[in-house]
């Protein structure tokens, strides 16, 4: 049985299927609408969370599935001590997939070996957030057209910011990505990153100005600097507004730089940047949702 | 200088590192078994200065020698039959580690999921390097003992 537990458990020719199919299911939406009729996805969702758990539910929902679950470990039985692997157990009787989030690294793992129906991890702690990754990508294949030849920013919080080291682990698999780092010192990308890009070859640089390189740019993914990553709230205001992206700086980018953020959005990025056609980072929630209706027909193994 | 008599049959486990022969000794369980063991600690060595060695007379397929290699890669296993030298060997790398060393991450999982087994993976065998199956978090040979279950 196939479950989706990292960014890289899909090999590159098996996410264009699944990007094909995404863009199938969006220019035909009627087509797909029944596709999963008497189906049920489980969304168990240990931690809060509006964005994933709601796109999932859409998700299954506009393939004429259903959806049950719970939304915080206080309404489900993890409240009374339930393992991980009990509550799966449970959850493979009543529904024929799962999404989980979980605070704990590994936990979708768990469920994964002890499931009896696919299970995708919709993001385990600091760890892992593949749906995210399948999101992006897919956003950047559908705005370029392809996911090769580029030279892509990262810009922001990349020292904690898990979707951004999925991002990379994600496009460094394909041919000619140049990679620009742009980051405060202190929430500069790990050193097994770079090391990771040496090793492959692939040609990076890292900045601490946005301004100095935003006009080389393809793409440009800002990140939002989370409060829950300090240990001290010092450094979180002092690193919070770090990086605001204004009218002035996307006029230094070029026509078809396009700006990508994985959201919550809170100061990196001017609300007077939204109604610049550059600004994708809407349309990607709306991508994100196609390539989750993808991978649930995927894993059911269900051919519309 | 210290002689210590040969075997007939069994198993020895040369060139451990000064003092990791209890931590050896312990993991194998030889303390839960009958069987004859000597262990040398300290023992003069050209190579090495100091080293420790295990004797221990019992069939090597009783031995779970899987992890000996991750907790001293330069450990070398001599094989006895009737009191001859039969095979000399290496250990390699195991590609997994199971219940041997604990993730001490407490973001990870295992941290709070009951039973659940502790499993490692090599991910980098140059770097002797293993990561939690579940977190990822990375561990090596040179921090093994902080791990130990």
């Amino acid at each position: 049985m196939r479950h989706l537990l990292t960014p890289l458990d899909f090999s590159v020719g098996e996410l264009e299927q699944l990007f094909d199919l995404a863009t199938a299911i969006e220019q035909d939406r009627p087509r797909y609408a029944h596709a999963c009729d008497g189906r049920i996805l489980a969304t168990l969702f240990y931690e809060p969370s509006t964005r994933t758990r709601l796109s999932f539910e859409s998700a299954m929902l506009s393939l004429g599935g259903q959806v049950l679950g719970f939304a915080g470990a206080d309404n489900s039985s993890a409240s009374k001590g339930e393992s991980v692997a009990d509550t799966i157990r449970t959850v493979s009787c009543f529904a024929d997939i799962a999404a989980m989030r979980h605070p704990k690294e590994g936990a979708a793992m768990v469920a994964a070996t002890y499931a009896t129906i696919p299970v995708i991890n919709a993001g385990d702690g600091g760890h892992q957030h593949p749906t995210q990754t399948l999101t992006d990508l897919h956003t950047i294949r559908s705005l370029k057209g392809r996911l090769c030849d580029f030279t892509i920013g990262l810009c922001g919080d990349l020292k904690f910011g898990r979707t951004v080291h999925s991002l990379i682990n994600a496009m460094s698999r394909y041919d000619d990505i140049r990679f620009v780092f742009i980051s405060p010192p202190e929430l500069r990308v790990p050193d097994y990153i770079t090391e990771m890009l040496t090793e492959k070859g692939i040609p990076y640089t890292e900045c601490i100005k946005l301004d100095d390189v935003i006009g080389d740019l393809d793409l440009l993914y800002m990140t939002r600097v989370q409060r829950e990553r300090f240990f001290n709230e010092e450094d979180y205001v002092r690193l919070k507004d770090f990086y605001v992206l204004n009218r002035r700086l996307m006029k230094q980018a070029r026509e078809d730089m396009y700006v990508l953020h994985p959201l919550p959005r809170v100061n990196e990025i001017s609300v007077k940047v939204d109604p610049d056609p550059r600004a994708a980072y809407f349309r990607q929630v709306q991508y994100g949702k196609y390539a989750r209706m993808a991978l649930i027909l995927t894993l059911l193994g269900i051919e519309a | 200088m210290l002689n210590v008599g040969k075997i007939e049959n069994g198993v020895v486990l040369d060139h451990i590192q000064a003092g990791k022969s209890m931590l050896i000794y312990h993991y194998l369980g030889l303390d839960q078994l009958d069987y004859p063991v000597a262990i040398i600690k300290n023992a003069r060595s050209e190579a090495m200065g100091r080293k420790d060695i295990l004797k221990i007379e019992c069939d090597v397929d009783k031995l779970n020698l899987d992890a000996v290699a991750f907790m001293d890669p330069n450990v070398t296993v001599n094989i006895i039959r009737d009191g001859e030298l039969t095979e000399k060997k290496a250990l390699p790398l195991p590609r997994e580690l199971r219940n041997v060393i604990k993730c001490h991450n407490p973001r990870c999982i295992s941290s709070i999921e009951q039973e659940l087994p502790q499993i490692f993976y090599l991910s980098d065998g140059p770097k002797k390097l293993y990561r939690c199956r579940y977190c990822d978090e990375r561990y090596t040979e040179s921090e093994s003992e902080r791990w130990f279950r």
